[in-house]
């Protein structure tokens, strides 16, 4: 059977990473994770330039998002405040990548922007091979129902609805059945491990639980781009393990990532880690697992006796 | 080596090789686990200081095998070692001397020290995580010994961030 976080729309011929039932697609010990060089879609977007000099995406990965001279000014207090001043970024399809930055750096701007939330003062983004920056509004609304899901630090669940409502209602608005939203919505539960918890309403859950209900709602309408904005920034760690798990799951499957944190352990899910920083990049790069032979933990803490 | 060893031995007397595979399954697969020549050069030391005693045990149809004990010597050796505090983690500081030391000399740049510092620790922690999604059926010890690394290595990282911060 499928897993739920198999993604339908992947490309012909890309292998698969994930199977049900195995909690661990990467081998341990710092082997290399299988990165597919994932064959062009038919139709798909236009591959990016080759490799980023300073990480980019995987070389032969066609680019899922790709923005160029992106600039956010807030213009709303006395001074324009400058939150993004000249980010060029790309993701590669099935790529994980993190951003991460000093509170301030613009990183949460950066993602609202490329996720069409807000919109750019200069530069352009292109989603798909679809250019999207001049994008309206409704247009936006309308393609994100779509292609992006979205994950949010505060949950943003529908309060008035129950669990499964809250789930349902992003298959129905893309224009699912109510058949395939219902079907949709008890796989992903189940694979959250949230069944259980369908009718309530999502006040009664805990912070946990909720930001799992927010990643079911975000994988609704198998997105082609996850942005996830601080999701485990307001859980506690055993929480926030968990999300991550099922993320660094999702992501096995298949799903690309983008996600703002200040978590450091998401890097080392993550397959490329950006650095931002005064809102310019100031780093960008690929997450080499330390070499087989290194032994990290006695690296960091030896025991001593 | 030689306290834990004490220690497994106030448990129950053991030969070199029980001792052994005590610690690794205690601390399992992120421990790394002293070989076994290490261990018999450590019980002779502690037999000499008279911390431990052996004697030899007859086994059918192989070599005889030599069982430690715990002297009253060496409990009260381990009891002190057990009441006294002990030192943190010291920080490790040799990149910090390079950060601060190797620009005024114009031997690096900072922005690059940090980033390829901070690419090594990337690197370090995706081996952490990818421990830590194997562990399941590890012990607690084992479990913790890692996420004690983790959140050291998250120290470091943050560390890196502020000296980016006032230094770049």
């Amino acid at each position: 059977m499928r897993g739920v976080f198999s993604r339908e729309d992947r490309p012909p011929g890309s292998p698969r990473r994930f199977s049900r039932g195995d909690p661990s697609p990467r081998a341990p010990h710092g082997e290399d994770c299988p990165s597919p060089h994932i064959p062009l879609a038919p139709g798909g977007p236009p591959a990016g330039p080759a490799a980023d000099p300073r990480g980019g995406s995987a070389p032969g990965a066609p680019a899922l998002l790709r923005a160029r001279g992106l600039v956010k000014v807030y213009r709303s207090g006395a001074v324009p405040v400058e939150a993004v001043r000249g980010v060029d970024i790309e993701v590669g399809v099935g790529e994980f990548v993190a951003i991460m930055g000093p509170s301030g750096s613009g990183k949460s701007t950066l993602l609202h922007v490329l996720g069409g939330l807000e919109r750019a003062t200069r530069g352009e983004i292109w989603l798909r091979g679809q250019r999207v920056d001049g994008l309206s509004a409704a247009a936006w609304a309308v393609l994100r129902r779509r292609h992006v899901g979205f994950v949010f630090q505060f949950f943003n669940l529908l309060s008035t609805m129950t669990v499964a409502d809250n789930v349902e209602l992003p298959a129905l608005l893309a224009g699912a059945s109510p058949r395939q939203a219902r079907r949709r919505r008890a796989e992903l539960l189940a694979e959250l491990g949230m069944s259980a918890k369908a009718d309530m309403a999502p006040s009664r859950l805990s912070g946990g639980e909720q930001q799992r209900v927010a990643l079911a709602r975000a994988l609704a309408n198998e997105p082609s781009l996850l942005l996830a904005d601080e999701p485990t920034g307001n859980l506690d760690s055993a929480s926030a393990r968990d999300v991550l798990r099922l993320l660094r799951r999702a992501h096995a499957a298949g799903q690309t990532i983008l996600m703002v944190t200040h978590d450091a352990k998401v890097a080392g899910l993550a397959d490329r880690v950006i650095s931002l920083f005064d809102g310019m990049i100031a780093d960008d790069a690929r997450v080499v697992p330390a070499s087989r032979k290194a032994t990290p933990v006695r690296d960091i803490l030896e025991l001593r006796g | 080596m030689r306290q834990p060893l004490l220690a497994l031995l106030a448990k129950e007397p053991a030969h070199g090789y029980e001792l052994k595979l005590a610690l690794e399954q205690t601390f399992g697969q992120a421990y790394s686990s002293p070989n076994i020549g290490q261990i018999y050069v450590t019980l002779k030391r502690l037999e000499q200081d008279g911390l431990v005693r052996s004697q030899d045990v007859e086994q059918d149809s192989r070599p005889n095998k030599r069982v430690y004990e715990l002297t009253p010597a060496g409990r009260e050796e381990l009891a002190a070692w057990v009441a006294e505090p002990t030192e943190g983690p010291r920080v490790r500081d040799e990149f910090f001397m390079k950060l601060i030391l190797a620009p005024l000399a114009g031997l690096a740049d900072r922005m690059e020290l940090i980033n390829s510092q901070r690419h090594h620790y990337f690197g370090i922690m995706r081996s952490l995580m990818d421990m830590q999604a194997n562990m399941d059926n590890a012990s607690p010890a084992a479990r913790l010994l890692v996420e004690g690394a983790v959140l050291h290595l998250q120290a470091d990282l943050d560390w890196l961030e502020r000296c980016q911060e006032e230094l770049v």
